[in-house]
């Protein structure tokens, strides 16, 4: 493996500016990297050829001086539930399958504009339904760390072509954890922002009210560079927040002295497997010795959040997910009858198990006579859990949790089991209920040597405040720079 | 036993916005099918919608031109339903929080008044067209209608009959038009309307089921379904049976309403807030600004033409019922022109090519400055009003300039005393046995003579000129 590829996404960025690297050369380490990590099946479609190209290009205007960014020039890969023009999206669904979208999302706009070198689509959970990468259409995604297990989901894909060093940084989506889970599986580390603070537009929904994209990285360092980039508000998402973007790399100091942690006892119960919550807690103890204060509360929410996920997600699911019929692009079922077999049809070919489940339960919560019973109160419930985090931030200024009871399960595991898996979504679900920033780092192993992920949440627009801890977290430890490959190799 | 007809309307009134609702595709009515749509109006994956501020406002305004309370805090919500014309499967509208509600119009059946209370006035977007060829027996989207933005207006059931429902129709499309938020357009489908009917025994106070009636596409054919249907009802309850609740289409061939479907089919549209747009708020401020935006309706300004101008009753209210007259009235008078005058050549000539030519006064090409040019002309003695009567024919069609047309074809009057009492000369020379007739007593011979001068004179002299020539010529 060649050297370059263990650089951070920012190491490199200051490599192809000072001319030691040229984005070409990155741009081929990776792609071997990938061919190499075939077996992964992290990505679902490769843009090799077009990623030489641009690189090349980026090349030039980064020597003329014309692109400064630090992440000019870096090779990325994005998640296929994120448009980009003219390259295959398919929701790693066979209902979409051939789309290529006529336009890009606009974080793909801003990435392109600062120099950035696509490499590809990554795999995932068909519609992002899913915590493991299987039930995606191109088959599951394997953990770099132990090709038996899966690397989480939905951006698994992402979570594993980072971990085995195929490309620097990825863009991931997160309705309920689909970044920090398998950041956390995979080892590497993953930020959802605050719900608002990156445009939607062009990010195919799952539920609307909950999705926010955000970056999978080595370290808290390259994910404050990538956020710098893309967030902001846009003119074509209405739910976007007018705020100022950008400062956050430039504010990673490390000094926490005198932030106030809280440890939510809630999340450090029953179900939590005792080699996560010890690692977990020790993260704790290595802010305490930055600086930072401890402060323990309970938060009293969390057998409600699971259930009011699920509805929520599910009605707006099965609302969004409708526009897939076979008329206009995607899969066509082939010898309907008529208008109702066609859609009938095309639906039951095009959706996997996973998704028409979601898409039942939607439909049903939404239903005349249970609308009141279930979506409306859900509704409700997610008030009480946004009041509850306000309560919380009113203690403390981040809180740190786990980002799942267990580490990495093995490939089959999950899905004979959908409400167990549904369940293991507790600790990051609340943050998307409640539009915060969550972030999950390594922090440490088990005794199978599968990666940890510890969560900080922050509150509203509080990405500053959660990157720095991470980063003061990072200062202090290395599980953010072990990597699966290496592993391998020695 | 004789039967109470009771009818509340649902008007959906496309707004005249440049842009559609949610993006920034054209609003134009016609276009080859699919020029006028964008992937946000398709609804392709991963697109979002974006609020048009005009669409707020242009709703608002026509709110608060029905009376009615306009809502502080506003929602959008989605309405689920699988169909090829609704690219996303859902229609974006407003069910939980309506724009605006609880308004009233009052209407004018004869001398009788009567208020038609409204329920509630809500925003959407419309859908596309499905075409079908018959020839390759297949059917096609045209997504051009995709996110044009609607209005709905639904009425309380306060109708009695026909003739109510057309007097409110028409209180409501001037409103509208003077508002400038809609150009109502049945032709056109920018006004579509549904007819909810129902009849029972006079005197009752009970609502009996009703049906709901589409497919509406003039106030023709609104008063011949609302007639048809009362009787359909009225003979079904008199034979014993039921009336059915379900939707009808009205087929304006075959003049009667057909079953589409009852309500036990009705679709649940599992309605839920728009998760895509976040809640609107319409400040105090905002809405005192669209309130002292608000024109002068019609039955102001018919008092005020009648006050002002001194036009008797008759020229005030035709003037005033299209906004389009009244603007082109208005334009007119402002450059100048006597107001009786434009009145008259309005009222006249005007609603006689309108009618002749099958057009709507906003489609007219003529133009106020036109108009006034040609009166002009006729105060300036330089036609007389039989040739600019001809004039204005001419040009009406595409707009020609008054003044060229008059250059061009030579009709400017001939205001030349000399030559008119030569061309008198000619003729009498030419017709001794006519001025013999007029000296033995004949006086019909005068207008015979005058017309041969006019007619030498290409029709251009000055007739009263004419007139006082021959006769000066047949006394002297």
């Amino acid at each position: 493996m060649k050297e370059i590829l263990n650089l951070t996404a920012l190491q490199l960025g200051a490599a192809i500016r000072k001319g030691e690297v040229s984005p070409v050369e990155a741009t081929r380490a990776a792609l071997e990297q990938i061919e190499a990590r075939k077996a992964d099946n992290a990505f679902t479609a490769l843009t090799a050829e077009t990623a030489l190209r641009r690189a090349k290009a980026v090349g030039k205007k980064i020597a003329a001086g014309e692109l400064t960014a630090p992440l000019a020039g870096v090779p990325l890969s994005i998640k296929d539930n994120i448009c980009t023009k003219g390259v295959s999206t398919t929701c790693a669904s066979k209902i979409l399958t051939g789309f290529e979208p006529p336009y890009d999302a606009t974080l793909v706009e801003k990435l392109d504009a600062l120099g950035a070198v696509p490499l590809g689509k990554l795999n995932m959970d068909e519609f992002a339904m899913g915590s493991t990468t299987e039930t995606s259409f191109y088959g599951p995604t394997h953990n770099p760390w132990d090709a038996g297990r899966v690397p989480g989901g939905s951006s698994g894909g992402a979570a594993a072509a980072v971990a085995a060093r195929s490309c620097w940084y990825a863009i991931g989506s997160d309705t309920g954890g689909s970044i920090r889970q398998p950041a956390a599986y995979c080892g590497v580390t993953g930020i959802k922002p605050t719900y608002g603070t990156v445009s939607r537009y062009g990010l195919i929904a799952y539920a609307s009210s909950l999705d926010q994209m955000g970056p999978l990285a080595r370290d808290a360092a390259d994910c404050a560079a990538v956020l710098d980039a893309v967030m902001g508000k846009d003119p074509r998402d209405g739910t976007s927040l007018d705020v100022p973007a950008g400062g956050l790399l430039a504010g990673l100091t490390g000094d926490v002295r005198g932030m106030k942690i809280g440890i939510p006892a809630d999340c450090f119960g029953d179900g939590l497997d005792p080699e996560v919550m010890k690692s977990v807690l020790a993260v704790a103890d290595v802010l305490k010795a930055r600086g930072a204060e401890l402060v323990e509360f309970t938060f009293p929410v969390m057998e409600y959040v699971v259930p009011t996920y699920y509805i929520i997600a599910a009605a707006e699911a099965s609302s969004n997910l409708s526009r897939f019929d076979g008329v206009k692009y995607g899969w066509r079922a082939e010898g309907y009858e008529d208008l109702t077999d066609l859609y009938s049809k095309t639906r039951t070919e095009g959706f996997g198990a996973e998704v028409k489940r979601r898409i039942l339960l939607g439909t049903f919560v939404l239903s005349s006579g249970y609308y009141d019973a279930y979506y409306k109160k859900a509704l409700q419930v997610k008030g009480l859990i946004k009041q509850a985090f306000d309560d919380a931030f009113g203690k403390c200024d981040l809180m740190l949790t786990p980002v799942a009871p267990t580490t990495a399960p093995k490939i089959g595991e999950s899905l004979s089991d959908p409400l167990q898996m549904y369940l293991s979504d507790i600790y990051t679900v609340s943050v998307n209920l409640a539009g915060l920033p969550g972030l999950s780092m390594p922090c440490g192993f088990d005794s199978k040597g599968m990666p940890i992920g510890a969560q900080l949440i922050g509150p509203a627009l509080g990405e500053a405040k959660v990157l720095n801890a991470a980063h003061a977290f990072q200062l202090d430890t290395d599980y953010h720079k072990q990597s699966p490959v290496e592993k391998e190799a020695r | 036993m004789t039967w109470e007809t009771v009818i509340g309307l649902e008007t959906h009134v496309e707004l005249a916005t440049k842009t559609k609702i949610f993006c920034s595709c054209t609003t134009e009515f016609g276009g080859a099918p699919n020029t006028h749509c964008c992937p946000v109006c398709t609804g392709m994956p991963g697109t979002l919608p974006v609020v048009n501020k005009k669409v707020v406002e242009f709703a608002a305004k026509a709110g608060l031109a029905l009376n009615c309370e306009i809502t502080r805090y506003n929602k959008f919500d989605r309405k689920n339903y699988f169909y090829p014309d609704l690219p996303k499967a859902y229609q974006v509208s407003q069910l939980y929080l309506p724009i605006a509600r609880n308004g009233r119009v009052s209407i004018q059946t004869g001398t009788e008044e009567k208020d038609i209370r409204i329920h509630e006035l809500h925003m959407e977007e419309d859908a596309g067209k499905l075409v079908h060829d018959p020839w390759i027996d297949q059917t096609k989207c045209d997504y051009n209608r995709c996110g044009v933005p609607l209005i709905e207006i639904v009425t309380e059931p306060d109708f009695r009959s026909a003739d109510e429902v057309i007097a409110y129709l028409e209180k409501l499309k001037s409103t509208l038009e003077y508002l400038g938020v809609s150009d109502c357009k049945m032709q056109e489908g920018s006004l579509r309307c549904d007819v909810n009917l129902s009849v029972r025994p006079a005197g009752s106070a009970e609502l009996a089921t009703r049906t709901e009636m589409k497919n509406l596409n003039s106030f023709k054919a609104i008063s011949r379904a609302i007639a048809y249907e009362t009787r359909r009802q009225i003979e079904l309850i008199e034979e014993g049976k039921r009336v059915i609740q379900e939707t009808r289409r009205w087929d304006d061939n075959k003049d009667a309403t057909f079953s589409m479907r009852s309500k036990e089919n009705a679709q649940d549209y599992r309605y839920f807030p728009e998760p895509d747009i976040p809640p609107l708020e319409l400040s105090e401020e905002y809405l005192d600004r669209l309130r002292s935006e608000q024109p002068e309706m019609a039955q102001a300004r018919k008092a005020r033409y009648q006050q002002q101008y001194g036009l008797p009753e008759y020229d005030a209210d035709i003037l005033t019922s299209q906004k389009a007259l009244v603007d082109f009235f208005e334009e007119t008078v402002a450059l100048g022109a006597p107001a009786k005058e434009v009145s008259n050549w309005m009222l006249g000539d005007m609603m006689r090519r309108l009618k002749d030519e099958e057009l709507e006064p906003k489609d007219m090409k003529l133009t106020p400055a036109n108009l006034a040019k040609l009166i002009r002309m006729i105060a300036d003695g330089r036609i007389n009003r039989n040739t600019a009567a001809k004039v204005f024919r001419a040009i009406f069609p595409d707009n020609a300039d008054a003044e060229e047309y008059v250059k061009a074809h030579g009709l400017e009057q001939v205001n030349d005393a000399g030559l008119v009492a030569q061309v008198v000369e000619q003729v009498f020379a030419a017709n001794t046995s006519a001025v013999a007739d007029f000296k033995a007593g004949n006086q019909k011979v005068m207008g015979f003579l005058v017309g041969q001068v006019m007619k030498e004179l290409k029709g251009k002299a000055d007739p009263k000129a004419v007139n006082q020539a021959v006769r000066e010529k047949l006394g002297g």
